[in-house]
């Protein structure tokens, strides 16, 4: 039997509407997906923009009194959340000057070598890594740094724990880039009688940048918004502080605290905006890096 | 000394009882002897898989940048056996040229054509770059097409282009033997004849080494040509006697397209 002739005018119209309908079960399902980061975004710019100013960047937070004061009279909260931006910029160039360097080795590490058994266990436990809690990752932090060298809580053992956070993404994602690179490639510069340390850092490694960079990015947007390793290490201060052995605040640290304050409850919304605008425009720039390159 | 295909007089290069196995006693080249013509153009034949190219990789040692891979026998190129060179030495007498176009796609066609002495810190003066990198352009004909354009991307080039800037990558080291590894057949038509126009041009100043399974192509441009079956050198010789009279029957079948 033919089966062609088996496609009616009913048929067809039976596929048409399940066509329709799948189509817009689609669509219903990814405006689900975006809704939650629509909502938030509105939400945060439509309670926290009052709050953005230029003092918001530069000052300290107030003290409980005169937020307080602040709100009875019904004006804004004075201060900002200077000492959480110089910490959260602080330590997040420190966990990057650790974590990118080891990063990058151990991704060229494992893409030189992907059968070896060290190779395989070291992309297993990256793996593992990444899956690590993060206030587990705050306590080993606290049991290396805080106790034994800095005695006492720091910005230097917030660091450490935002690097470890790091250190997966930067891995896995130098791997894949340099994965990407086509062998012939590798080839024309080992022709060209160059030392192989050399073809990786002169060769490899430029032609993969932007997606090192990427990877980069990620995991520094990924690290950003951390507050919990940060309560057990950093722990936070009230004033600005660029001692790496000194408490330091963060951001999310304000955030928490601004949360535990009644009169300070306006601050979170402003100081959730500015966190999620630094999150944003990695994500933005990092992915702009990435469609360039392809 | 009688001279034939395996001894003539003052060989570019010579290969002796060359052997290479990408697994422990499995050859993809077995027991290889020829000696290379100066100033020449010879082609490597063979159906896929006979071990054309990796003959031709084992010459500037392409093979030690994989584990496992075993190489016997002895390559002697200008009277030096190329296991006592250092890497750099030998790769720069034998500039090698690949089947796919590959310039560094971050450097510029002018940091493409120097990328041998750039890339192994070889300082040069400014004039004497500007020199190098303009006559390994002529010499490929490609600089009167980029001259105006030499520091835009080299991978802004056409595939014919391309490959003429990888062929000026490797003539800028002023090598005596240049080894390409089916270097047309990623080209159209047109870009191709432009190759094998300049091969045959530069054959004067450089010896040529050339895999090919374009049997038309070997017979066009080269003066001597290599048969290879099965990892095995079956016949050697000038390229008008193989192709008008071969010698074994096995290079009369491919040649006929019986096989390959």
């Amino acid at each position: 039997m033919n089966s062609a002739a088996k496609i009616t005018a009913a048929n067809l119209s039976r596929r048409t509407l399940k066509d329709k309908l799948f189509k817009g079960l689609v669509l219903f399902l990814s405006l689900i997906t975006i809704s939650p980061i629509v909502l938030i975004i509105y939400k945060l710019v439509e309670k926290g923009y009052r709050q953005i100013s230029l003092d918001f960047i530069i000052k300290t937070p107030p003290n409980t009194f005169e937020a307080m004061t602040a709100l009875s009279n019904g004006e804004l909260i004075p201060g900002g959340i200077a000492n959480g931006i110089t910490g959260t910029l602080l330590m997040v160039v420190l966990a990057s000057v650790i974590a990118i360097p080891v990063g990058v080795i151990t991704g060229i590490y494992l893409y030189e070598n992907p059968g070896k058994p060290l190779a395989n266990l070291t992309r297993n436990i990256s793996d593992i890594l990444q899956g690590v809690p993060s206030i587990v990752l705050g306590l080993i932090a606290y049991m290396w740094i805080v106790k034994p060298i800095t005695s006492g809580f720091s910005a230097l053992a917030g660091s450490v724990s935002l690097s470890i956070m790091m250190l997966p993404m930067i891995v896995r994602s130098t791997e894949e880039t340099l994965k990407m690179i086509p062998q012939s490639i590798k080839e024309a510069a080992v022709a060209l009688g160059v030392p192989y340390y050399k073809v990786i850092l002169r060769v490899l490694i430029p032609t993969g940048f932007s997606g090192l960079l990427t990877g980069i990015l990620l995991g520094i947007s990924r690290i950003l918004g951390e507050t919990a390793p940060l309560m057990l290490t950093a722990l936070g201060s009230s004033v600005i502080n660029l001692d790496i052995t000194k408490p330091t605040s963060a951001v999310p640290l304000l955030i928490w605290e601004f949360y535990n304050d009644p009169n300070m409850v306006d601050l979170i919304w402003s100081s959730s905006l500015l966190l999620m605008g630094m999150v944003l425009t990695l994500n933005l720039v990092s992915k702009r890096i990435a469609a360039r390159t392809k | 000394m009688k001279e034939d295909s395996v001894n003539i007089k003052d060989p570019v290069l010579s290969i002796r009882n060359l052997s290479v196995a990408y697994d422990k006693g499995n050859y993809a080249v077995k027991d290889v002897s020829a000696d290379i013509k100066r100033n020449s153009v010879t082609a490597i034949m063979g159906p896929s898989g006979c071990g054309k190219s990796t003959m031709l990789r084992a010459i500037n040692r392409m093979h030690e940048l994989y584990e496992n891979i075993e190489t016997k026998g002895s390559l002697i190129l200008n009277g030096k056996d190329i296991t006592d060179m250092p890497t750099i030495q030998l790769r720069r007498m034998a500039g090698m040229v690949f089947q796919r176009p590959n310039p560094f796609p971050t450097l510029s066609i002018y940091d493409n054509v120097i990328a041998g002495y750039k890339l192994n810190g070889i300082r040069l003066k400014k004039k004497e770059r500007d020199e190098v990198v303009e006559r390994s352009l002529r010499d490929v004909t490609l600089w009167d097409e980029v001259k105006d354009t030499l520091h835009k991307k080299g991978t802004f080039l056409s595939g014919g282009q391309q490959q003429r800037l990888c062929i000026a990558r490797a003539l800028a080291f002023d090598p005596e033997v240049i080894l390409l590894d089916e270097p047309t057949s990623a080209l159209d038509p047109v870009a191709t004849s432009k190759i094998e126009d300049l091969l045959v041009k530069l054959k004067e100043n450089y010896s040529i080494l050339m895999v090919t399974h374009n049997m038309s192509q070997a017979a066009r441009i080269s003066d001597y040509s290599m048969f290879m079956y099965l990892g095995e050198l079956v016949e050697y010789g000038k390229t008008k006697d193989m192709f008008t009279n071969p010698k074994d029957r096995r290079t009369e079948e491919y040649l006929t397209g019986k096989f390959g």
